[in-house]
């Protein structure tokens, strides 16, 4: 790790103390593991700090891990496009409750990355201006990319116009 | 004219189902209805080197109110399925589709909850070309197939028209003011 990240690794410490649950090295990508409570307040910090500005959000998504007890992953990649530094944020949330606080207000760019973990995982992102569908139709029931969907999906789920 | 030199003071006799075909058949105007990749072929067919109107029957029309075939080109998904649909209800009779592609014909390689498998499930198709994507030949003699369909056919041929429908209970909406009573 950078001196750089590590700083920022113990400055996220420093500031969110429990709630930074650890820290992940892999080929020189850092992934901050934080609880889902925290990831917005994480993102502000990250996007503010004076020593590494992260100025862009490439991306947020969501994972399945099916069958383990906090089964939805959620993951962002935030870049420092001025110190070349790239930093990853996961959290995960119980199946029961997919609820994670929406970053759109510290990066608008993740609006429509949000829409997405919404309409294929159903991960609800509280706070989020505009929280629709954004592939399926609206009034679709399910979220097709959580791994109990079926691959062929769901007969009758989906209308085709009368022959 | 040069009919006249041709038939001198004479006259032609024929069937008027003959004289319809053959003027159908030499006049279909393709509607293309590019969706994904089998599009950029279809664009490929009207280059010069494949060059579509060598059939002299190219008339690529953007507005299915002028054209006679539809050329689906593409993997059409569900939420496409009722663009199609649209269009194809717009498309003056008699009309005709191709499924250009193994995704039109059949869903090709997305065997997939958000995929259509086969156009054929909501409009009827007259020819399947395949491929994926198939080249401008490909489509070329699907389009000649076509061509022979078309000047079998017989003005007293009933167009497909859909049956008269009932309301629709699968959509949302409440059914009120909209569309003829």
């Amino acid at each position: 790790m950078t001196p750089l990240l590590n700083g920022l690794v113990e400055a996220l410490r420093a500031a969110f103390a429990d709630r930074v649950l650890g820290v992940e090295e892999f080929r020189g990508d850092v992934t901050v593991l934080a609880e889902a409570s925290a990831v917005a307040d994480i993102a502000g910090f990250l996007r503010d700090n004076p020593l590494c500005p992260f100025d862009l959000c490439e991306d947020v998504f969501a994972i399945d891990q099916y069958r383990t007890p906090r089964r939805f992953e959620v993951k962002y990649h935030f870049f420092a496009v001025r110190n070349r530094v790239r930093i990853h944020i996961k959290t995960a949330v119980d199946e029961g409750d997919p609820r994670v606080p929406s970053i759109a207000a510290v990066y608008p760019a993740a609006l429509f990355g949000e829409r997405e973990a919404f309409d294929m995982m159903g991960i609800v992102f509280t706070g989020h201006p505009d929280l629709r569908r954004i592939y399926m139709p609206e009034d679709f029931a399910y979220h097709p990319l959580r791994k109990d969907f079926p691959l062929m999906g769901i007969p009758g789920s989906l209308t085709l116009p009368e022959r | 004219m040069g009919l006249e030199s041709i038939f001198g003071e004479g006259y032609l006799t024929t069937r008027i189902d003959a004289l319809v075909a053959w003027a159908r058949k030499n006049s279909l105007w393709p509607m293309p209805m590019g969706i994904s990749c089998c599009a950029i072929e279809l664009m490929s067919a009207g280059d010069p080197r494949h060059d579509i109107s060598r059939f002299g029957m190219e008339v690529m029309r953007f507005s299915p109110r002028q054209s006679d075939v539809m050329i689906v080109a593409g993997t059409v998904t569900y939420k496409m399925a009722h663009v199609i649909r649209k269009i194809y209800d717009q498309m003056a009779e008699p009309r005709w589709v191709i499924a250009m592609g193994a995704c039109a014909s059949s869903g090709g390689m997305f065997r997939s909850y958000s995929v259509v498998q086969g156009i054929d499930q909501f409009i009827p198709v007259d020819v399947y070309v395949a491929g994926c994507p198939p080249r401008p030949e490909n489509l070329f003699h699907g389009l000649l197939e076509l061509r022979k369909k078309v000047g079998k056919s017989s003005v007293l041929d009933l167009p497909d028209l859909p049956p008269a429908r009932e309301k629709r209970s699968d959509q949302p909406g409440n059914g009120k003011g909209r569309g003829f009573a």
